[in-house]
């Protein structure tokens, strides 16, 4: 990562300021101009390191009130196939595979489930398992219970000397 | 989604244990939102607007003013509807992240939790209903310093985490679908 990169990152881990010119108070901090933050985060997003730029809701507090973390224990050969079909399908989110670590864990392949009540997010997860692609396909379905913490990550960190840490 | 007034809106109430938020399903959550603001969640989530003045520009195409969309959006925060206005990072493209769970014993649960909560490295902390209990995410600008996070809380917990990093990511986040 350059130091622009990481400068600006820092810069933008907590959001945009929501003043009527953000990106000039974004470049401020930086020490660059309000056009060429612009420019930088319209190049960060054709590159794909932003995926994307928007409003970030948060899901409990707009009415979804639960959600479930689903895993399935996907053969190896058949992991891709699924994860892509899964990642299509209506409600389910983040749809990740992930290294089995045995013999308490042999799952593969995570998703999320949000939903308005318990009973929205089960009915959906049990319309899953019924299909072709996943019928016979081990799963766990992790509800949640309480969150202590939700926020977008913070990747920069700054020591005690100002510098940035870990580079 | 019910349309009565904003004011309507109470939010979720604190648990004892001064965390976040319950997401079992037991507290009422759905919050009263104005035609704005359904707006504002549901056509902003992606694609906002990269110009000098990119509220005014929001404003200009809902038929609002500047200022109308600052306050909306500044409300919206307050009410913990949306965590920011900015960026989404792709996983493993900026730094490091590592999905870790751990199988905390109930009467250890809340301390526990706390002691990770308080790590600014970990950005997601969710009690999950399964043997693994404690699930959460450590961030970092690489592996390394990544590991070094999680061996500590390891050390201070005296408990083994499952370390299950991303391999593969099957689902392009377009933002969530609020009024499918």
């Amino acid at each position: 990562m350059s130091e622009l990169q990481r400068k600006l990152l820092m810069a933008m881990q907590e959001g945009l300021p929501i003043i009527s010119r953000p990106y000039r108070e974004i470049g401020d901090r930086i020490g660059m101009s309000e056009e060429e933050t612009i420019r930088v985060l319209g190049d960060y997003l054709n590159q794909g390191l932003i995926k994307r730029l928007g409003v970030v809701v948060r899901h409990h507090e707009l009415g979804f009130c639960d959600n479930a973390m689903v895993v399935w224990d996907v053969p190896d050969e058949r992991v891709d196939e699924v994860g892509e079909w899964l990642g299509k399908q209506h409600g389910v989110t983040l749809v990740y595979r992930r290294p089995r670590r045995p013999p308490h864990w042999p799952y593969n392949l995570f998703c999320m489930i949000h939903g308005r009540s318990r009973g929205a997010v089960r009915e959906r997860i049990d319309a899953l398992t019924l299909t072709h692609t996943l019928a016979e396909i081990p799963h766990a379905v992790l509800f949640s219970r309480r969150r202590f913490k939700q926020r977008g990550a913070r990747y920069v960190f700054v020591d005690a000397k100002g510098e940035s840490a870990g580079a | 989604m019910p349309t009565s007034p904003a004011e309507s809106f109470s939010p979720p109430a604190p648990t004892a244990s001064g965390f976040d938020a319950r997401v079992d399903g037991t507290a009422e959550c759905a919050p009263a939102l104005s035609a704005l603001e359904r707006r504002l969640l549901d056509e902003f989530q992606r694609d906002f607007p990269l110009v000098p003045a990119p509220f005014a520009e929001i404003g200009s195409r809902l038929g609002v003013s500047e200022a109308e969309v600052i306050s909306a959006l500044e409300d919206l925060e307050t009410r913990g509807c949306i965590s920011r206005v900015g960026p989404v990072f792709a996983p493993r493209r900026v730094g490091y992240s590592l999905l870790a769970a751990m199988s905390v014993p109930a009467a250890r649960l809340d301390a526990v939790a706390a002691l990770v909560n308080a790590y600014p490295e970990v950005n997601h902390n969710y009690e999950r209903e399964h043997a693994y209990n404690l699930w959460f995410v450590v961030t970092g600008n690489d592996e390394q310093r990544v590991e070094r996070t999680l061996g500590e809380i390891e050390r201070r917990t005296g408990l083994k985490a499952l370390r299950l990093p991303l391999e593969r990511a099957y689902h392009i986040d377009l933002g969530f679908p609020l009024w499918p």
